[in-house]
């Protein structure tokens, strides 16, 4: 008890809270170390990718893992390692741009709907209910045919869809923050508006923001190997985990590490962001660390 | 209830004007006619073709007759296959992909149920870990990669089921059902474990239990009512992603369904085609929607007070 009104009078105390729960919850934490480490590897690919990007060896050809290949070669002898580092780079690019569209739209949306409230925020919620009866999977698959399958679309049509549920979760947690006393508080202090949003506001909405955001990285990363293993999504040369996968598929009878390998690449991703989010959440939830 | 259920079919309709009107102009404003073929086509040719399909006509002119055209149920000609029609087309892939999705929703409901009040039951124990586990493996292994792995293990090395086809071969319906259907048991898994650990927590759970109820009889009359609301509210967009879905599985096992069609005329560019089976997939989505909305509608009371004071 007495440490929690020193820790309040830091002022830190939710996110230290946070933390300190989450550093309890060790399959949160090993999803975060991958992730980190993922993300390090793919900055670093260029300098540490054990062949080029490029470099085949037809007369090699398909070998199994091997202490020179330790994924193996696929059909062109490319080294499947450096394949999957190359194609991790793509992955996760989508995954956190088309995420950051979906945040930035969602959270504006959101927000303001949440403060202006009345007739705006109807109308805005409607758009967003109509939105949510909209076939998308089918509308990206459209997009990408309409236009050609260039990556920057992607980036867009998937942020585009993503973002509604994060519009919903603003909105209730800002509608929700309005009508507390200690905003009532704050106002009847003399607080100005803009104070109010740094202070109160935007702290107290950080916390799902955050959560669904580490949650909608995997969703986009899915839908876009989804796309990619239909042909639609990202094109070769460039490579992702998706394309990998629907490659591996091809020749999965002779050489199944083709497709084991950046399968469980994907998998492990996924696991470890969908892990990290239940965590965030259970750890920022401020209902779950009251009791 | 029938003045919200006539209340959301009253807004289904701008919905999918917007989706007609929406996919009509994108597939027109397409780069590329859609007569552009590799060889060269005599300009006489490409204009008696696109007589044939109005395309001389102002936009406008094209989009209204369209609209007529799919308001009586016509949803045009395909560019591709001359003289078969979207309609044809539709009905010659309905039958496999809504069996397939049938099934994968029953393997869907009957695992994701029975795991999630497993793990309601005793929650924090092996009985809660280990179906929540193996069901955030369910979500986190996409079909695409599922399909595959199935397909290597209990058809090419255990030679036990058939790999592909549909119908032709006893038990080839199998495996793309249990591939189509297993994330979406992760899901529900999930969701009717949330759902029910809420709802055993509540004072008329305890009542039941004070009167001395059998546990099994507390779960089954009481609790599972209210616990699968959460699940109920799921199907509709569930079965939104299991049509997205059978693009895949249909693909892999190469059932002649929806979702094999729709990827194929996106890659022939056949754009009647598309734009025909989109507006099909959004109609039967906003139906789905609708369906699902009233069964939750049905099954939570609260709700339904509050649905009747809405409208």
């Amino acid at each position: 008890m007495d440490s929690q009104i020193l820790s309040e009078e830091k002022g830190s105390s939710l996110w230290r809270d946070a933390w300190i729960k989450l550093s309890k919850n060790y399959l949160a934490l090993f999803g975060l170390g991958l992730i980190v480490l993922l993300c390090v590897v793919s900055l670093l690919t260029p300098w540490i990718a054990p062949y080029g990007y490029e470099e085949q060896n037809l007369m090699l050809g398909a070998t199994a893992p091997s202490l020179q290949h330790w994924l193996g070669t696929d059909i062109f002898g490319r080294d499947m390692l450096t394949r999957i580092m190359y194609g991790g780079r793509v992955s996760l690019t989508v995954g956190f741009i088309a995420t950051a569209v979906a945040l930035i739209i969602g959270v504006l949306w959101g927000a303001i709907a949440g403060f202006v409230g009345g007739r705006v925020d109807a109308v805005m919620m409607r758009i967003v209910d109509i939105m949510y009866a909209l076939p998308f999977m089918i509308f990206i698959v459209l997009l990408m045919v309409v236009f050609g399958r260039n990556i920057l679309l992607l980036f867009v049509a998937i942020g585009a869809v993503e973002w509604l549920t994060m519009a919903r979760i603003v909105r209730s947690q800002v509608m929700n923050l309005r009508k507390q006393e200690f905003i009532e508080a704050a106002y009847s202090m003399g607080l100005s508006q803009w104070t109010i949003i740094r202070r109160h506001i935007i702290p107290n909405t950080l916390g799902p923001v955050i959560v669904y955001t580490t949650l909608t990285i995997p969703s986009v990363m899915l839908l876009e190997a989804f796309l990619s293993f239909l042909g639609l999504g990202i094109q070769p040369p460039q490579s992702s985990w998706g394309l990998l996968i629907n490659y591996g598929v091809e020749t999965m009878e002779e050489y199944p590490w083709l497709l084991i390998f950046p399968g469980i690449t994907l998998s492990l991703t996924l696991f470890a962001l969908n892990f990290l989010g239940d965590g965030l959440r259970d750890a920022l939830d401020p209902r779950a660390s009251k009791d | 209830m029938l003045r919200f259920a006539l209340g959301r079919l009253l807004q289904a309709i701008p919905v999918l004007l917007i989706v007609i009107s929406a996919t009509f102009l994108l597939v027109h404003s397409a780069p590329g006619g859609p007569f552009s073929a590799d060889k060269a086509v005599p300009p006489e040719v490409i204009r008696a073709l696109e007589a044939q399909y109005n395309l001389d006509q102002p936009l406008w002119q094209q989009y209204l007759s369209y609209l007529g055209d799919v308001l009586q149920g016509d949803l045009g000609p395909s560019f591709k296959y001359s003289g078969r029609t979207v309609n044809e087309l539709i009905a010659a892939g309905l039958p496999a992909t809504a069996e397939l999705a049938l099934y994968a929703m029953l393997v869907a409901l009957v695992i994701g149920v029975s795991a999630g009040v497993l793990a309601a039951i005793r929650p924090n124990t092996m009985q809660d870990y280990l179906p929540m586990s193996a069901a955030m493996l369910g979500i986190c292994m996409p079909s695409f990669l599922l399909g595959p792995l199935l397909v290597l293990v209990f058809g090419i090395h255990l030679e036990w089921l058939p790999v592909s086809g549909w119908g032709d071969i006893p038990g080839d319906k199998v495996l793309p059902a249990i591939t189509l259907g297993t994330g979406y048991a992760a899901y529900i898994a999930r969701l009717s474990r949330g759902g029910m650990l809420e709802v055993l927590s509540q004072d008329y759970i305890r009542t039941a239990r004070a009167k001395g109820l059998s546990e099994p009889l507390i779960i089954f009359k009481h609790a599972l009512r209210g616990g699968l609301i959460p699940v109920v509210a799921f199907l509709g967009p569930a079965f939104a992603g299991l049509l997205g879905g059978s693009f895949v599985v249909e693909t892999i096992f190469q059932i002649p369904g929806l979702g094999r069609f729709y990827v194929q005329a996106a890659f022939n560019r056949d754009y009647t085609m598309i734009l025909g089976m989109t507006i099909f997939f959004a109609a039967l989505i906003t139906l789905f929607n609708l369906l699902s909305d009233m069964l939750a509608l049905w099954l939570n009371p609260k709700l339904r007070q509050q649905g009747a004071g809405e409208h």
